[in-house]
């Protein structure tokens, strides 16, 4: 494949160094020379390319046209917006993804075209609540371009679920608790099945009724 | 009418000024208190906002749901750009106008239905204009991209 990245910070740099190591064509555009110097040094002077990656000059030059994927991973959100706004639409690159610093931007980037975003922010925030495990509704996982939420629970003995009937539940509309992980194995769950102390339940959620759901559950 | 604008350099100063004196009412939305000086004697005729005009906590202070009008004019080209399509397609606000300095950069935006003004594409054509003795022309047909600039 061939992967413009754009954007030679910490993260551009290891992307790249990645990605040709698993042996795809790179080129990393990068806006200031002495860190375009730096990176080619590094990368080799045909993986780097210094310009302004917002510059449709730059982006024809860096191979835009004939691009599987462009990666926008600078500091500036406004930057990586742009950055995959013109790779798709003016040279209709079908792969783009951006970097979100500000989680904010998330949703405003989905509004205006960009689906693929990863936010650092997030990812770590996603991780930390992992850690938690006792009644916390933990994301795992996203479907769907993040519209749909894998959750999943472990229940304590605080929990007001146990002892209780799936059915009994008043689940928000499109969630689906589908698995139940008890004493290590997992099984499905139907209607009858009652749940107990320590069960880690894992649901479907739409992200829009994920609080409703930890509610629901009592979470904290 | 109500008007908000991002960004208080020269041009945002200068159409706050010119329209808050004409008894419209005008919000600057602006990151840096030292460039308010450039509303001079005119300071209490505009409301101004200090911070980030693509938060959206920003953009509501400034009124922007009920703005008749909005102008992006900071001097960050994917800033302008950024916060005019937040605006327009997130708070619906009609006029929407951003300055672009890149000329092909506001070409391709221009393809995508925003109205991107390129101050020097305005310019150039005036000058040669002016030079050549001929009549000047409308606003449209300036701002456009120049053939030999095409990519």
């Amino acid at each position: 494949m061939f992967l413009v990245l754009v954007g030679g910070g910490n993260v551009g740099i290891q992307l790249a160094k990645k990605l040709m190591a698993r042996e795809h064509e790179v080129l990393l555009v990068e806006k200031s020379a002495e860190t375009s110097r730096y990176l080619a040094a590094h990368l080799g002077s045909a993986n780097v390319l210094n310009g302004d990656a917002c510059d449709l000059r730059v982006q024809k030059e860096a191979g835009f046209p004939r691009a599987d994927v462009v990666v926008a991973v600078t500091g500036e959100d406004e930057d990586n917006l742009i950055v995959c706004q013109l790779a798709k639409e003016v040279w209709k690159v079908k792969r783009v993804l951006a970097r979100v610093n500000d989680p904010e931007h998330e949703q405003i980037f989905r509004d205006l075209g960009i689906d693929d975003t990863v936010s650092a922010t997030s990812l770590i925030f996603n991780l930390l609540e992992q850690q938690i495990s006792s009644d916390e509704l933990v994301p795992v996982g996203a479907l769907h371009r993040g519209h749909v939420e894998v959750v999943e629970s472990v229940l304590s003995n605080r929990s007001t679920l146990v002892g209780r009937k799936v059915k009994d539940l008043q689940l928000p509309q499109g969630t689906f608790l589908v698995y139940i992980v008890r004493n290590g194995e997992g099984t499905p769950v139907d209607g009858e099945t009652v749940m107990l102390e320590n069960d880690m339940i894992v649901a479907l959620v739409p992200i829009s009724r994920a609080e409703e759901l930890r509610q629901c559950l009592g979470c904290h | 009418m109500n008007v908000v604008i991002l960004g208080c350099g020269r041009t945002g100063a200068t159409l706050s000024v010119q329209l808050a004196t004409q008894g419209h009412s005008v919000t600057v939305i602006e990151r840096s208190p030292d460039a308010l000086k450039r509303l001079s004697v005119y300071r209490d005729k505009v409301r101004v906002i200090i911070g980030n005009g693509l938060d959206h906590d920003v953009l509501q202070e400034a009124g922007t749901p009920d703005a008749d009008a909005f102008f992006a004019l900071t001097r960050g080209d994917n800033t302008n750009l950024m916060a005019a399509q937040i605006v327009e397609r997130e708070y619906g606000v009609k006029r929407v106008a951003v300055k672009v300095a890149d000329p092909q950069r506001a070409e391709a935006y221009k393809k995508l239905g925003l109205f991107c003004i390129n101050a020097s594409a305005l310019l150039a054509g005036m000058c040669k204009d002016w030079l050549m003795g001929e009549e000047y022309r409308s606003v449209d047909s300036y701002n456009v991209l120049a053939k030999e600039l095409e990519f």
